[in-house]
């Protein structure tokens, strides 16, 4: 890999990224749209809410029927990386910028909010990464790399929140950060700060988002994560997203760039969709010009990676009926550990699969216009205004806030008394905000509010940076870029430990889910027990296994007693060493114009059928049918026999057409019943006598080469084989058949 | 406070209302709730807001810290941090960030403290 530029087969050199970051700049500022495509045209298809495809991804599972095509969807994809180690993030990023995504989201670690400071260089982080200038250079640097491979911008994200707001939205703007929460709400209900410092402070943050052209997206989803009955919060989480962007409109970030982070409020078993849709209908008519980020529903979500799958398809219907400017993503196993790697994948492409199968809907699917709908959607209106009403008879926001009038669980007007109350003199930073003197001023670019620059001239007051020459904003070498502080928590150290690693050129090798070597592995297992004694027999098992560490993280009752899913996590005691893996070679292929000439030299003819009682015909139609570029192609004369033929049909067709070749497909393999079929084709060919004429070949899903010839067939195929490998294999074995004669 | 759903006894000044003039209150009220918090942040400053405007003048975080601290202890942060950077460079002859860094020494604050103790803005 050269300094900036990514080869598609090479990994990421993360000691590249690293260095000169002192001299780096970031290339942009500001967020980026994805370009609508309307009537894009991919392989076979025609889509009318897409938008520009990628250069470089990785489709979904099916593609490859449809020619491999990847279409993108409206909405820009959100996907939260953070595992504490940026280093290994960047990986993950670029794996998900492959996987569709083009908002990458960076969590904090605890306790960043009541740190009164920027944090520097490169500490390990909890929950989260310590969002640092450092930090976010590499990763804005690597994100450069990886949008020109995939060929769209990225967009990348953290949070303006806190004690030190300004510091952290002057770092973001200096260094090209294009996102950010920020809504002093989440600092006073979530995180104890002072009211009245956290509004403050929230104005210097806000202008300097506006300034850098930053997507704002707000945390009024918190209020549906955090109430006790979070489908009654509705009507305050519209007072929320109303205090924060009327708030954010008076500090001048325009309209298109404030997000509302909107959740559907509710997971199944409850009647999701019915109680969802009227609060999503509501929002968006009552912000009108916004742009709407969804989330998807955290609240309820369990560790089951299925069910959490589900809920969030269910939200992005919400989305796709109602409209979103930026989905949300959240990791399946976000209800088991902080995400690996293969849940973002798994939460991308479960949002891509999701909006390009709906693709179009709207074109076909109108809202109600009477009904249950508009009565909700005006029922949760109403409420929101007297909500407000009553905020404003209390005596203000500060004084509401402080009645406890926030995050209570009942469905407003009701009041539950559990709400979240904090006290205007209180919380964390109170006491340290003072009143500007007449003579203050502040001689910076993107400062709010008053600023006595009268006195310095015309020029001061148009372009108060002019006082000092420029500020950073205007002049980055202004920039005091700050390495490292801790000699022993930082990236270098870490990157040293787990050297031998790390690619390029690392020669060992560990499983890994979040940071690199950790040698994490998930086993899924069923016992024929109830939950208690499956999920001990699941432990021992793993401790039989030698893994160290095991966790159970999920456990699913199928049955009282009759049996229970469990899903464990354990790390393996040993590396790998790449050079002494075993690796079959690549099946061989022979040219597509050699093949055509030997079968018009000499005809071949096969038989082929689904075989057992197995009903699966896609698999093997791809490997005849000309159109999908099957042995067809080549001049192979196929008799396809259809699905479920028993093995002596097979046999006795071969033998009254005359052909050279039986082709079985067989898919079903429960009980071994597909090497089972194998083996009885190979047995009835020999009791008939034809065995030795009739080259005998079989695939499926669930078929590998050698335990297909153990059972029997002359060579076998499994995922991925196409017609090009089976008419090599024909070709080949016909002619090793001739020499033999 | 608890309270039982009242919402039909509340809604009797809403019940008449068009959507769209139910949107106008909504947001009549929003921002009355908002712009008394406008003004506070017009009007006060904080300790992360200073430092803010130091960082932007080429300070890193360390010393943009030292010098609110300082200005804090000297009573000079209501006048903007930046501004006794400032008005201290230009007394002392020094670039901005020179003036920064001695008054981060700790030993120049009471010539910093001159500069804002009964004089004008220049």
């Amino acid at each position: 890999m050269s300094q900036d530029h990514l080869n598609p087969e090479a990994p990421i050199d993360l000691s590249a990224i690293l260095r000169d970051l002192d001299q780096y700049r970031p290339r942009r500022r500001g967020w980026t749209w994805r370009k609508p495509a309307p009537g894009l045209k991919m392989g076979p298809f025609t889509y009318r809410d897409c938008t520009e495809p990628l250069q470089a991804s990785v489709p979904l599972p099916p593609a490859h029927y449809f020619g491999g095509i990847d279409p993108q969807p409206a909405p820009v994809i959100t996907t939260e990386i953070a595992s504490g180690r940026f280093e290994d993030d960047i990986r993950r990023m670029r794996m998900a910028a492959w996987h569709g995504a083009d908002h990458i989201m960076v969590i904090r670690t605890a306790g960043q909010s009541h740190f009164d400071g920027l944090i520097e260089g490169t500490p390990q982080g909890m929950g989260g990464v310590p969002i640092t200038r450092k930090q976010v250079r590499a990763q804005r640097k690597a994100l450069d790399m990886i949008e020109d491979e995939v060929g769209r911008p990225i967009n990348y994200h953290s949070y303006v929140s806190g004690v030190a707001g300004p510091d952290i939205a002057v770092m973001f703007a200096e260094e090209g950060v294009n996102g950010c929460h920020q809504d002093p709400q989440y600092n006073v209900i979530y995180r104890n700060i002072n009211m009245l410092r956290s509004f403050v402070d929230a104005c210097e943050s806000k202008r300097l988002i506006a300034w850098a052209g930053m997507a704002q997206i707000d945390s009024a989803h918190n209020a549906n994560a955090t109430a006790r009955d979070a489908w009654k919060v509705m009507p305050e989480l519209m007072v929320q997203h109303a205090i924060n962007a009327s708030f954010s409109l008076g500090c001048g970030i325009p309209k298109e760039n404030i997000c509302l982070s909107t959740v559907p409020p509710t997971a199944t078993p409850a009647p999701a969709v019915y109680m969802d849709l009227p609060y999503a209908v509501a929002l968006r008519e009552l912000f009108p010009g916004f742009r709407m980020r969804a989330q998807m529903n955290t609240k309820y979500i369990e560790s089951s990676t299925r069910e959490a799958t589900v809920t969030h398809v269910l939200n992005m219907l919400i989305s796709k009926l109602t409209g979103c400017d930026i989905q949300s993503t959240i990791t399946p196993d976000e209800g088991r550990n902080v995400p690996w790697h293969i849940y973002n994948m798994e939460a991308c492409d479960t949002a891509k699969q999701t909006f390009v199968g709906l693709d179009g809907l709207m074109d076909m699917v109108t809202l109600k216009e009477d009904g249950p709908l508009r009565r909700h959607v005006r029922e949760l209106k109403e409420r929101a205004v007297l909500f407000l009403e009553e905020m404003l008879e209390t005596g203000g926001y500060f004084a509401a806030v402080e009645a406890g009038s926030f995050v209570d669980s009942g469905l407003y007007p009701e009041r539950h008394g559990d709400g979240i109350a904090r006290s205007l003199q209180g919380g964390i930073g109170a006491g340290s905000v003072i009143k500007r003197a007449a003579d203050y001023m502040a001689p910076v670019t993107a400062h709010f509010g008053y600023n006595n620059l009268a006195p310095w001239g015309e020029e001061a007051q148009r372009d108060p940076a002019s006082l000092i020459g420029g500020c950073t904003l205007e002049n980055p070498a202004l920039i005091q870029y700050i390495d490292e502080l801790d000699e022993e928590d930082n990236v270098n150290v870490r990157m040293q430990e787990n050297e031998a690693y790390r690619q390029p050129g690392g020669r060992l090798l560990k499983p890994e889910m979040e940071w690199l070597a950790d040698g994490t592995v998930m086993l899924t297992m069923f016992f024929p027990v109830k939950a208690e004694v499956a999920e001990a027999a699941a432990l021992e098992t793993a401790r039989r296994m030698n893994l160290t560490d095991c966790e159970v993280i999920s456990r699913e009752v199928m049955h009282p007693c009759e049996g229970t899913r469990v899903e464990l996590k354990g790390k393996v005691p040993f590396s790998l060493e790449i050079d002494k893996l075993h690796i079959p070679q690549p099946p061989d292929i022979l040219g597509e114009d050699e093949l055509r000439t030997d079968i018009e030299r000499r005809p071949m003819r096969v038989v082929c059928g689904t075989v057992g009682n197995d009903e699966h015909s896609v698999g093997l139609r791809e490997i005849i049918d000309i159109k999908h570029g099957g042995i067809e192609k080549y001049g192979i004369q196929v008799h396809y026999l259809g699905t479920s033929v028993p093995p002596e049909k097979l046999v006795g067709a071969a033998i009254e057409l005359d052909a050279d070749a039986m082709l079985a497909s067989t898919i079903i393999s429960h009980d071994n019943i597909h090497y089972k079929n194998i083996a009885l084709i190979d047995q009835v060919a020999r009791e008939m006598g034809v065995r030795d004429r009739l080259i005998f070949l079989a695939g499926g899903t669930q078929v590998t080469p050698e335990l297909a010839r153990e059972a029997g067939a002359d060579e076998g195929f499994g995922r991925g084989s196409k017609g090009i490998h089976v008419a090599t294999c024909l070709v080949k074995k016909r002619r090793a058949r001739d020499q033999g004669q | 406070m608890k309270r039982t759903d009242d919402f039909q006894a509340r809604r009797g000044h809403l019940a008449g209302l068009s959507d769209q003039q139910l949107h106008e209150r909504f947001w009549r009220l929003a921002d009355q709730l908002v712009d008394p918090l406008l003004k506070m942040g017009r009007e006060y400053t904080s300790p992360a807001i200073e430092r803010s405007v130091l960082l932007r003048m080429g300070f890193s975080s360390l010393e943009a810290r030292q010098l609110v601290e300082g200005c804090t202890d000297q009573q000079l942060l209501a006048h903007g941090a930046g501004h006794v950077v400032y008005r201290f460079a230009k007394a002392q002859g020094l670039d901005i960030r020179q003036a920064g860094l001695k008054l981060a020494t700790g030993e120049h604050w009471a010539q910093a403290r001159e500069l804002f103790t009964g004089g004008a803005a220049r």
